[in-house]
């Protein structure tokens, strides 16, 4: 019996959790190591720590607070952020991140997820994915990080869910942009549309505002994990509370 | 001291760091010579089996590490190299235990990832103060038959060895440095597990 997962995103800047909107009206919101020890005692299943400041400014995230918080956390988190190449997932990975998490660099070059893949298994390989529906359609966006370089590449999402996952991907993460920031709850036909053609553990992302959401997403979309970040980190939810409700409507946690 | 076999694997960290937080010298070495040093031995793994038998083949560990009287935990593909064939790659692995490791198949979302369940088949001392059904950590596209030699169960789909032993060789298909205050019980045991 597998857990459906609870994971926590904390963005980091500059070697600090901030949070903001997409971006804007960023604050400071802790100490890296402080929030992953806390994430990690109320039982969180995984840690997402995505570097916003790295790709914009043409680095890969800092393998020095990675190899921190890798002293810390016994469960297993993933680093996203700037990672373009073979050699930039290899630092993170040996520093102690368990996935790596690629996003725009792969859209720019599709062949980066297959060569991860060969050199570290498709199990370290997680690609992430900034969809926003389109007329009928879903469609990617590109470098959303930074709202003057966001671009439409071109590609449905689905499409590109399919061939992520034949270049070797071993985990989807769907952010479903018009939610995103909102707390409105997940967006359940999107990711529910993403699961029809995903057979790769897929993580929903964007729209958590209340337990009823992770509840929604987990028995509608059939997503393997369900990523937050503001509604943590200021303490609207807590974990340990989550979890336990989740359990008494039938949802599959580890608590 | 722990020696962790240096396979090539990318989660050698995350293994010296568990054994870190418990308090236990370890070092990393793919040295077959490094054995004659270490109390005991910890074969880790993230990757494929093919291009880990190779690595270790090269330098000898292979056949060092089934001679081996010292206390072996081998961590994830580290278990799985413990069996005689691995369908990924198609390549002989240690011997240690009968059977062979091979893909999920079925209706089985691949890789296994998560936290899952793992219920307990016989009494072993590294499962001491571990519940029955405990949750832990695993990672994987490829899995064991369950045998003889299986200690603990999981289930994806259909059944899996979630654990082995056998003489002074244990394994374990999750990941216990990844799996909270369970899966540090569980390496405690191990460096306090005498054969």
């Amino acid at each position: 019996m597998i857990a459906r997962r609870i994971i926590p995103c904390l963005d980091v800047r500059d070697g600090r959790v901030v949070k903001g909107v997409r971006f804007r009206d960023v604050q400071d919101a802790g100490d890296i190591e402080e929030l992953a020890t806390r994430y990690r005692d109320e039982g969180a299943d995984e840690l997402v720590f995505y570097d916003i400041s790295a790709s914009p400014a043409g680095r890969t995230a800092d393998a020095g607070w990675v190899a921190r918080a890798a002293v810390l956390l016994d469960i297993p988190f993933c680093v996203a952020g700037g990672i373009r190449s073979v050699d930039d997932a290899e630092r993170l990975l040996h520093a102690g991140a368990d996935k790596v998490s690629v996003n725009s660099p792969a859209l720019a070059e599709p062949a980066l997820i297959e060569r991860l893949a060969r050199r570290f298994g498709s199990q370290c390989v997680v690609v992430g994915i900034d969809s926003i529906k389109d007329g009928g359609d879903y469609t990617v966006r590109q470098y959303t990080g930074d709202a003057a370089r966001t671009r439409a590449p071109g590609r449905r999402t689905l499409d590109w869910i399919r061939e992520v996952q034949d270049r070797g991907a071993g985990e989807v993460v769907l952010n479903c942009m018009d939610q995103d920031g909102v707390r409105g709850g997940y967006d359940i036909a999107h990711l529910a549309a993403a699961r029809a053609v995903c057979s790769v553990p897929l993580i929903a992302s964007g729209g958590a505002g209340a337990r009823e959401h992770f509840r929604e997403v987990f028995s509608g979309a059939d997503v393997d994990g369900a990523l937050a970040a503001g509604v943590f980190h200021d303490g609207t939810l807590r974990i340990p509370e989550l979890k336990r409700w989740l359990h008494g409507e039938q949802v599959t946690v580890r608590c | 001291m722990i020696l962790i076999v240096d396979n090539g694997g990318a989660n050698l960290a995350s293994v010296t760091n568990a054994l870190a937080r418990l308090g236990r010298d370890a070092f990393v070495s793919g040295d077959p010579a490094d054995l004659d040093r270490a109390d005991r031995v910890i074969v880790p793994g993230v990757g494929a089996a093919a291009p880990a038998m190779q690595r270790l083949a090269a330098t000898g560990m292979d056949a060092a590490l089934v001679a081996c009287t010292k206390p072996v935990l081998g961590i994830c593909l580290g278990m799985q190299l413990l069996f005689e064939q691995s369908g990924e790659g198609e390549v002989a692995c240690l011997g240690i235990l009968p059977g062979r490791v091979t893909r999920f198949d079925g209706g089985a979302r691949v890789p296994h990832m998560g936290w899952s369940t793992t219920t307990l088949s016989d009494v072993h001392p590294l499962w001491n103060g571990i519940a029955d059904g405990e949750w832990f950590y695993y990672v994987h596209s490829y899995r064991a038959d369950i045998n003889g030699h299986t200690v603990a169960v999981c289930d994806h789909d259909a059944p899996f060895a979630a654990a082995v032993a056998r003489a002074n060789f244990a394994g374990v298909q999750f990941h216990p440095e990844r799996s909270g205050p369970a899966g540090a019980r569980l390496i405690e045991n191990f460096i306090g597990w005498h054969p």
